[in-house]
Protein backbone atom coordinates (compact mmCIF):
# COMPACT_ATOMS: atom_id res chain seq x y z
CA UNK A 1 0.00 0.00 0.00
CA UNK A 2 2.03 2.23 -0.65
CA UNK A 3 0.93 4.43 -3.61
CA UNK A 4 -1.80 7.00 -2.62
CA UNK A 5 -5.00 6.48 -3.89
CA UNK A 6 -5.54 10.19 -2.94
CA UNK A 7 -4.70 11.61 -6.55
CA UNK A 8 -7.25 9.78 -7.99
CA UNK A 9 -9.97 11.42 -5.75
CA UNK A 10 -7.95 14.80 -5.78
CA UNK A 11 -8.37 15.22 -9.81
CA UNK A 12 -11.49 15.56 -10.22
CA UNK A 13 -12.19 17.19 -6.94
CA UNK A 14 -10.09 19.94 -8.40
CA UNK A 15 -11.79 20.06 -11.54
CA UNK A 16 -14.73 19.78 -10.70
CA UNK A 17 -14.23 22.38 -8.05
CA UNK A 18 -13.14 24.61 -10.71
CA UNK A 19 -15.85 23.83 -13.00
CA UNK A 20 -18.49 24.63 -10.30
CA UNK A 21 -16.81 28.07 -9.96
CA UNK A 22 -17.00 28.94 -13.68
CA UNK A 23 -20.39 27.36 -14.72
CA UNK A 24 -22.67 26.48 -12.46
CA UNK A 25 -23.64 29.85 -11.47
CA UNK A 26 -24.82 30.52 -14.80
CA UNK A 27 -26.54 27.59 -14.86
CA UNK A 28 -28.29 28.12 -11.87
CA UNK A 29 -29.06 31.37 -13.20
CA UNK A 30 -30.96 29.68 -16.17
CA UNK A 31 -32.84 27.75 -14.40
CA UNK A 32 -33.97 30.43 -11.90
CA UNK A 33 -35.23 32.76 -14.55
CA UNK A 34 -36.98 29.60 -15.34
CA UNK A 35 -38.52 29.19 -11.96
CA UNK A 36 -39.46 32.78 -11.76
CA UNK A 37 -41.23 32.41 -15.49
CA UNK A 38 -39.12 33.52 -17.96
CA UNK A 39 -37.60 30.28 -19.17
CA UNK A 40 -34.91 31.33 -21.66
CA UNK A 41 -35.10 30.55 -24.96
CA UNK A 42 -32.32 28.10 -25.06
CA UNK A 43 -34.18 25.89 -22.68
CA UNK A 44 -36.86 25.55 -24.93
CA UNK A 45 -37.29 21.56 -25.55
CA UNK A 46 -36.01 21.97 -29.29
CA UNK A 47 -32.87 23.67 -28.67
CA UNK A 48 -31.93 22.24 -25.11
CA UNK A 49 -32.54 18.68 -27.02
CA UNK A 50 -30.03 19.71 -30.11
CA UNK A 51 -27.74 20.78 -28.19
CA UNK A 52 -27.40 17.42 -26.20
CA UNK A 53 -28.26 15.37 -29.09
CA UNK A 54 -24.43 16.76 -30.04
CA UNK A 55 -21.57 15.53 -29.81
CA UNK A 56 -19.85 18.34 -28.32
CA UNK A 57 -22.86 19.38 -26.07
CA UNK A 58 -23.18 15.77 -24.52
CA UNK A 59 -19.67 15.79 -23.51
CA UNK A 60 -19.66 19.15 -22.52
CA UNK A 61 -22.63 17.89 -20.53
CA UNK A 62 -21.23 14.99 -19.43
CA UNK A 63 -18.34 17.07 -18.14
CA UNK A 64 -19.69 19.73 -16.17
CA UNK A 65 -22.46 17.12 -14.57
CA UNK A 66 -20.01 14.48 -13.61
CA UNK A 67 -17.02 16.48 -12.17
CA UNK A 68 -19.42 18.51 -10.00
CA UNK A 69 -21.31 15.62 -8.86
CA UNK A 70 -18.02 14.15 -7.70
CA UNK A 71 -16.57 17.37 -6.52
CA UNK A 72 -19.42 17.92 -4.22
CA UNK A 73 -19.46 14.33 -2.70
CA UNK A 74 -16.04 15.14 -2.02
CA UNK A 75 -16.84 18.34 -0.18
CA UNK A 76 -19.89 16.99 1.45
CA UNK A 77 -17.57 14.31 2.98
CA UNK A 78 -15.11 17.08 4.53
CA UNK A 79 -18.46 18.81 5.40
CA UNK A 80 -20.03 15.98 7.23
CA UNK A 81 -16.69 15.45 9.00
CA UNK A 82 -16.43 18.63 10.11
CA UNK A 83 -20.29 18.95 11.56
CA UNK A 84 -19.06 15.89 13.81
CA UNK A 85 -20.03 12.85 11.88
CA UNK A 86 -17.04 11.56 12.32
CA UNK A 87 -17.84 8.38 10.59
CA UNK A 88 -15.78 8.70 7.73
CA UNK A 89 -15.39 5.42 5.50
CA UNK A 90 -19.30 5.05 5.60
CA UNK A 91 -20.04 8.65 4.66
CA UNK A 92 -17.08 8.74 2.18
CA UNK A 93 -18.13 5.53 0.15
CA UNK A 94 -22.12 6.57 0.09
CA UNK A 95 -21.22 9.73 -1.34
CA UNK A 96 -19.05 8.60 -3.52
CA UNK A 97 -21.22 5.17 -4.84
CA UNK A 98 -23.59 8.18 -5.39
CA UNK A 99 -21.41 10.14 -7.03
CA UNK A 100 -20.56 7.49 -9.36
CA UNK A 101 -24.25 6.42 -9.93
CA UNK A 102 -25.28 9.67 -10.62
CA UNK A 103 -22.33 10.31 -13.76
CA UNK A 104 -23.17 6.54 -15.39
CA UNK A 105 -26.87 7.63 -15.25
CA UNK A 106 -26.22 11.64 -16.74
CA UNK A 107 -24.33 9.17 -19.63
CA UNK A 108 -27.36 6.95 -20.00
CA UNK A 109 -29.64 9.69 -20.36
CA UNK A 110 -27.75 11.40 -22.69
CA UNK A 111 -26.90 8.40 -24.70
CA UNK A 112 -30.71 8.32 -25.13
CA UNK A 113 -31.00 11.69 -26.34
CA UNK B 1 6.75 8.51 34.37
CA UNK B 2 5.48 10.69 31.51
CA UNK B 3 4.32 13.99 31.62
CA UNK B 4 0.60 14.47 31.35
CA UNK B 5 -0.55 14.31 27.61
CA UNK B 6 -1.72 17.27 26.14
CA UNK B 7 -5.30 16.89 25.45
CA UNK B 8 -6.63 19.49 22.88
CA UNK B 9 -10.40 19.88 23.72
CA UNK B 10 -11.87 20.00 20.43
CA UNK B 11 -16.05 19.65 20.71
CA UNK B 12 -16.67 17.90 17.28
CA UNK B 13 -20.02 19.38 16.75
CA UNK B 14 -19.48 22.97 17.81
CA UNK B 15 -16.17 23.82 17.46
CA UNK B 16 -16.62 26.10 14.90
CA UNK B 17 -18.31 28.68 16.28
CA UNK B 18 -14.87 29.96 18.28
CA UNK B 19 -13.30 31.87 15.79
CA UNK B 20 -15.22 34.05 13.30
CA UNK B 21 -12.50 32.55 10.56
CA UNK B 22 -13.74 29.07 11.21
CA UNK B 23 -17.18 30.11 10.98
CA UNK B 24 -16.36 31.88 7.88
CA UNK B 25 -14.81 28.35 6.45
CA UNK B 26 -18.12 26.76 7.57
CA UNK B 27 -20.13 29.02 5.71
CA UNK B 28 -18.68 27.70 2.72
CA UNK B 29 -18.04 24.43 3.84
CA UNK B 30 -22.34 24.59 3.68
CA UNK B 31 -22.38 25.55 -0.07
CA UNK B 32 -21.35 22.09 -0.92
CA UNK B 33 -24.78 20.88 0.23
CA UNK B 34 -26.39 23.25 -2.23
CA UNK B 35 -24.40 22.30 -4.96
CA UNK B 36 -24.35 18.61 -4.40
CA UNK B 37 -28.33 19.01 -4.09
CA UNK B 38 -28.58 21.23 -7.12
CA UNK B 39 -26.34 18.33 -9.38
CA UNK B 40 -29.16 16.22 -8.34
CA UNK B 41 -31.64 18.43 -9.97
CA UNK B 42 -28.90 18.77 -12.94
CA UNK B 43 -29.32 14.42 -13.30
CA UNK B 44 -33.48 14.54 -12.72
CA UNK B 45 -33.44 17.45 -15.58
CA UNK B 46 -31.09 14.80 -18.32
CA UNK B 47 -33.65 12.45 -17.21
CA UNK B 48 -36.72 14.68 -18.12
CA UNK B 49 -35.07 15.89 -21.37
CA UNK B 50 -34.58 12.25 -22.40
CA UNK B 51 -37.99 11.62 -21.78
CA UNK B 52 -39.52 13.58 -24.50
CA UNK B 53 -40.77 17.16 -25.06
CA UNK B 54 -44.32 16.19 -22.26
CA UNK B 55 -41.79 15.54 -19.99
CA UNK B 56 -39.36 18.30 -20.49
CA UNK B 57 -42.03 20.81 -20.00
CA UNK B 58 -43.36 19.28 -17.04
CA UNK B 59 -40.10 19.90 -15.64
CA UNK B 60 -39.45 23.12 -16.25
CA UNK B 61 -42.88 24.03 -14.64
CA UNK B 62 -42.14 21.84 -11.82
CA UNK B 63 -39.21 24.20 -11.35
CA UNK B 64 -41.57 27.29 -10.71
CA UNK B 65 -42.78 25.46 -7.35
CA UNK B 66 -42.40 28.10 -4.90
CA UNK B 67 -40.13 25.53 -2.62
CA UNK B 68 -38.25 25.40 -6.17
CA UNK B 69 -37.68 29.22 -6.51
CA UNK B 70 -36.39 29.38 -2.74
CA UNK B 71 -33.94 26.62 -4.05
CA UNK B 72 -32.62 28.22 -6.44
CA UNK B 73 -32.28 31.26 -5.03
CA UNK B 74 -30.14 30.02 -2.07
CA UNK B 75 -28.19 27.42 -4.90
CA UNK B 76 -27.54 30.57 -6.81
CA UNK B 77 -26.08 32.67 -3.52
CA UNK B 78 -24.01 29.40 -2.78
CA UNK B 79 -22.60 28.92 -6.02
CA UNK B 80 -21.70 31.99 -6.32
CA UNK B 81 -19.96 32.67 -2.89
CA UNK B 82 -18.70 29.12 -4.16
CA UNK B 83 -17.13 30.74 -7.13
CA UNK B 84 -16.26 33.84 -5.35
CA UNK B 85 -14.10 32.25 -2.80
CA UNK B 86 -12.55 29.70 -5.18
CA UNK B 87 -10.89 32.33 -7.44
CA UNK B 88 -9.77 34.47 -4.37
CA UNK B 89 -8.10 30.80 -3.06
CA UNK B 90 -6.36 30.44 -6.56
CA UNK B 91 -3.74 33.32 -6.11
CA UNK B 92 -2.83 30.71 -3.04
CA UNK B 93 -2.96 27.58 -4.63
CA UNK B 94 -1.36 28.21 -7.90
CA UNK B 95 1.10 31.22 -7.66
CA UNK B 96 2.80 32.38 -10.84
CA UNK B 97 6.43 32.90 -10.95
CA UNK B 98 7.69 34.60 -13.74
CA UNK B 99 11.38 35.00 -14.09
CA UNK B 100 12.79 36.20 -10.10
CA UNK B 101 9.47 37.29 -9.01
CA UNK B 102 6.11 36.17 -8.53
CA UNK B 103 2.92 37.38 -10.78
CA UNK B 104 1.23 39.15 -7.84
CA UNK B 105 -2.09 37.59 -6.53
CA UNK B 106 -4.57 40.05 -7.63
CA UNK B 107 -3.79 39.85 -11.18
CA UNK B 108 -4.18 35.48 -11.08
CA UNK B 109 -8.03 35.69 -8.96
CA UNK B 110 -8.68 38.96 -11.45
CA UNK B 111 -7.77 36.84 -14.55
CA UNK B 112 -9.98 34.17 -13.19
CA UNK B 113 -13.13 36.91 -12.46
CA UNK B 114 -12.69 38.22 -15.87
CA UNK B 115 -12.75 34.43 -17.60
CA UNK B 116 -15.52 34.07 -15.51
CA UNK B 117 -17.78 36.71 -16.57
CA UNK B 118 -16.98 36.53 -20.16
CA UNK B 119 -18.00 32.69 -19.61
CA UNK B 120 -21.35 33.76 -17.92
CA UNK B 121 -22.39 36.21 -20.76
CA UNK B 122 -21.51 33.89 -23.39
CA UNK B 123 -23.39 31.21 -22.09
CA UNK B 124 -26.22 33.57 -21.09
CA UNK B 125 -25.78 34.67 -24.33
CA UNK B 126 -26.15 31.30 -26.43
CA UNK B 127 -29.04 30.62 -24.07
CA UNK B 128 -31.13 33.45 -25.05
CA UNK B 129 -31.41 35.74 -22.45
CA UNK B 130 -30.15 38.94 -24.08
Amino acid sequence: MAKSHKPVVWFPFAAGGTVIAFCIPVIVVLTFLAALGHVPAGLGYDRMHAFAASGIGKLIIFGVVALSLWSSAHRLRCTCYDFGLRADTLVATVLYIAAIVGSIASAVFLLRI
Amino acid sequence: MSRKPLVRECPPTTWYFRQPRYLRYMSREITSIFVGAYCVLLVIGLQRLAAGPAAWEGFLLALRSPASVVFQFLCLVAAVYHAATWFNATQKAMPLQVGEGFVPGNIISGAHYVAWAVLSVVVLFLAGVF
